[in-house]
């Protein structure tokens, strides 16, 4: 299990446990978390994920890959040194704590 | 207001109107039990064993006051009345009426379709019982070679079945891709073990004594062994309630650029309506997530704001297994192709024009030509 923290873009912040081997898109879905919108059901196809996560955390989550790359600049709020896809961030008890803001919108 | 169908259409209508600030009462009409769920993965991770996926979280409806009635059948539209009729007689009064009412596969009139074993595919049941009959029988037939059928195959395959896909025309993916791009996923297949049947017709379909599906005939007479036919050849608007209120179908319900039908309170979202699009705005009617979710979005600000035409860029995916199929924009009538890269590495993209004009862009594992095209063919430049 992991402790994960959503900071919508107006600052309410909400903290879920997440079993290791969900996402962090699937993590704010099923417990309600609004601001992350999963179009494509976590395939990497679309770019309604998008999440800022918080510095502390950036080097401890796997490598981006090239498709999640590619949507990155595809999202609707601008992309930072930060932004992830919540569908390619797999929760693992490392990532106890893990604290992933969201962006002002996503569609 | 009053939302007909919960697929990814009528449940993105919702989010958005109360997004963009509508505040009256909103309510979707559902003829499924279950909660709104994602349909892409009923041909894919579905079948590999994943969960059911919800579109929205079911503290969704409450949260943002929309009242989902499930298990519950619109009847009839009473236009004079401005009320849906439901299945019970109970009558829904609306100011507004989106019908996102989806489509569903088209049958076959073939002998046997009627066997157990036989399986359309288009709400989730569909998907668990196919589910099931992939784990319990080892040959399986697919008629159509479109994106469900393959997708399908691609599970299967993986799974360790025995597949054949049979296609009446000579290439899959006729309708919706270009030559090489099919090509390519013909032979992936094909390396997978799938036995691909092209330009063969089907005869009829064989049963067993306990009424099961256990062959498939083929025109030229040879037969398939198969414990599980799917039927995969396209599918058709719901329509019938928008014929029934008199409202004009064109393949699909007719609306204009700003997504209304010739009634001011009706409009028509997703796979159901047949749009006018592009600067031939030729009439069309498309399947996808993204048209689904991008007509919502644009109804609800017509309804919200003002009325203003669709103009999103159509984009589409499928994978089959390690195969990522992106395409943006529409190619149909195109008469020229451009290959960049190398379809023998597995990373392509195929570039269909009509003349000097670039229609769209077919992306095989290649992500960042793919949200290129997009930005090209939507014209905000590469």
């Amino acid at each position: 299990m992991a402790l994960v923290t959503y900071i919508a873009a107006d600052g309410r912040a909400t903290a879920v446990e997440l079993p290791a081997g969900t996402t962090v898109k699937d993590g704010a879905l099923q417990n309600g978390v609004e601001g992350i919108i999963g179009e494509c059901g976590g395939n990497a196809m679309c770019a309604t994920c998008h999440v800022y996560v918080d510095d502390h955390w950036l080097a401890r989550l796997a490598v981006i890959e090239e498709v999640e790359d590619a949507l990155l600049d595809d999202a609707v709020s601008p992309r930072r040194h930060n932004s992830r896809l919540g569908c390619q961030i797999r929760i693992s008890d490392a990532l106890d704590g893990l604290v992933v803001r969201m962006p002002e919108a996503q569609e | 207001m009053v939302i007909i169908g919960a697929g990814h259409a009528g449940v993105q209508a919702a989010a958005s109107l109360r997004q963009q600030g509508y505040e009256a009462a909103v309510t979707i009409v559902s003829d499924e039990q279950r909660l709104p769920y994602h349909r892409p993965p009923l041909s894919k991770e579905l079948l590999s064993g994943g969960d059911p996926l919800a579109l929205r979280p079911e503290s969704f409806y409450a949260d943002q006051q929309v009242t989902l009635l499930r298990g519950t059948r619109a009847q009839a539209i009473d236009r004079g009345a401005a009320a849906v009729v439901l299945h019970d007689g109970t009558r829904l009064p609306y100011d507004q009426l989106i019908l996102a009412t989806g489509s569903r596969p088209r049958r076959l009139a073939l002998p046997g379709v009627e066997l157990s074993g036989v399986q359309l595919l288009r709400v989730l049941d569909d998907g668990l019982a196919l589910r099931e009959q992939l784990r319990s029988g080892s040959r399986l037939t697919v008629i159509g070679g479109g994106f469900i059928g393959l997708e399908v195959a691609a599970a299967a395959v993986s799974a360790g079945l025995e597949v054949t896909v049979v296609e009446a025309l000579t290439r899959v993916l006729a309708r919706v891709c270009s030559r090489p791009t099919a090509a390519h996923i013909e032979a992936v297949h094909r390396a997978w073990g799938v036995d691909l049947r092209l330009g063969a017709g089907v005869a009829r379909l064989l049963g067993d004594s306990a009424g099961r599906v256990c062959a498939v005939e083929l025109s030229s007479g040879e037969r398939i062994d198969s414990d599980t036919v799917l039927i995969g050849v396209g599918a058709q608007a719901n329509a019938e309630l928008a014929a029934a209120a008199g409202l004009e179908l064109d393949g699909g319900v007719v609306v204009d650029a700003t997504l209304r039908t010739a009634d001011p309170r009706i409009w028509a979202i997703g796979d159901c309506a047949s749009f006018p699009l592009g600067a031939a705005a030729t009439r069309r009617r498309l399947e996808s997530v993204q048209n689904a979710t991008d007509h919502a979005r644009s109804v609800a600000a017509s309804i919200v704001a003002e009325p203003q035409p669709y103009t999103a860029l159509p984009w589409f995916w499928s994978y089959q297994n390690d195969c990522r199929l992106q395409i943006a924009g529409l190619i149909d009538g195109h008469d020229r192709t451009e290959l960049i890269g190398d379809p023998s590495a597995g990373s392509f993209s195929v570039h269909c024009y009509a003349g000097q004009t670039l229609l769209g862009v077919e992306s095989v594992n290649a992500p960042r030509e793919h949200v290129a095209a997009r930005r090209l063919l939507s014209g905000e430049g590469a």
